[in-house]
């Protein structure tokens, strides 16, 4: 089974250091030049700087979310700038806070209506654990990837804008190089994961 | 008012009260019995006039519940709080809702998170749980639930 696996990594992961500004090679000629490149390559770049996100926020992590997409930090500079309030048009679920037994079928639902390919990033110690809600209570999901796939994962109690960038921009190296869950997944169809 | 005015009127009103103090707002204990008619007066009397109700909730402290109230008055601008001791085995007293509006829904959610059974409540179903939760009040101190609950 390996032998692909290892073939993606071994090619990717250099990838992810180098960050190009864009993929392929120019081989320069008297009119210009000639890009040479692979198409999923360039549908990649393509996808990860035009990321929608999904308004989406259940507690205070959504407060640095929206923290993030004002002027100050500005999270359209990377792309992100449509925010979706329908799941019908969005890439990317952000999930900015606590979720609790009422709201997972919701967030199921949410990523399920979501167009392929979609990413999810797990906002602060809710989303990723359950946090401070993990000892001693009755109504919190201990961890959101319980309910759905999780791409990225961000710490904090809630995170500071800088670390949701990070994260955003780390899923886009991650799209880039191939390497989320739903390209490993269409790329081998026989796998379950 | 002040505190001192305000322990001076409710003393009239309801001798039976007694009062906590050490804090910024006055606490008034009172019995579940007197309830209705302490809570008419602090609404209806002129110089008191508490028109805002802004913190309905309840305590377990094992033995028995407490039942808190805050009540505020946009007019006068003070402040007072007024506890009652609940039985713990049969957690009873009369509904505000027709009185303070806001009642309402906070006794609807301290009805699905203590159990209390408030009198008279016109809707008293569950707020926020999922339905069929019934009889289990998670906010209670011995609230077992071992499928979702990890203890520290």
């Amino acid at each position: 089974m390996n032998e692909s696996i290892k073939n993606i990594e071994s090619s990717t992961i250099p990838r992810l250091e180098g960050r190009e500004a864009f993929p392929g090679e120019v081989h320069p000629s008297p009119s210009g030049g000639i890009l040479v490149s692979k198409l999923d390559d360039v549908i990649n770049w393509a996808r990860s700087n035009s990321l929608w996100p999904l308004v989406f926020g259940t507690s205070c992590c959504a407060i640095e979310m929206m923290s993030t997409a004002s002027a100050k930090y500005d999270w359209s500079r990377f792309g992100f700038e449509v925010a979706r309030a329908t799941p019908r048009q969005a890439d990317v679920i952000i999930i900015a806070g606590t979720i609790v037994n009422k709201i997972a079928p919701v967030l199921k639902r949410l990523y399920d209506q979501m167009a392929d390919p979609k990413y999810v990033i797990a906002m602060g110690a809710c989303a990723t654990s359950g946090g401070p809600f993990f000892y001693n209570t009755y109504s919190v999901v201990k961890g959101a990837d319980h309910v759905i796939p999780v791409d990225v994962y961000i710490a904090g109690c809630p995170p500071r804008p800088e670390a949701l960038l990070h994260a955003m921009i780390t899923l886009q190296e991650k799209i880039k190089s191939g390497m989320t869950r739903e390209q490993i997944k269409m790329q081998k169809p026989e796998q379950s994961f | 008012m002040t505190n001192e005015e305000l322990k001076i009127k409710i003393t009239e009103l309801l001798p039976a009260a007694t009062f906590e103090d050490g804090g910024e707002w006055i606490n008034v204990l009172i019995d579940p019995a007197n309830w209705l008619f302490f809570a008419d007066q602090l609404r209806k009397s002129g110089d008191l006039n508490f028109d805002y109700l802004f913190c309905l909730t309840c305590i377990d402290f094992k033995t028995h519940l407490t039942m808190v109230y805050h009540f505020t008055s946009t007019t006068h601008r003070h402040t007072v709080v007024v506890k009652s001791k609940l039985d713990r085995n049969k957690p009873e007293i009369e509904t505000i809702s027709h009185i303070w509006r806001t009642a309402d829904f906070h006794e609807r959610e301290v009805y699905e998170l203590f159990g209390v059974n408030f009198l008279n409540h016109p809707d008293l179903r569950l707020l926020i749980l999922p339905d069929g939760w019934e009889g289990r009040n998670p906010m209670r101190k011995d609230y077992e639930d071992p499928i979702n609950i990890i203890k520290l």
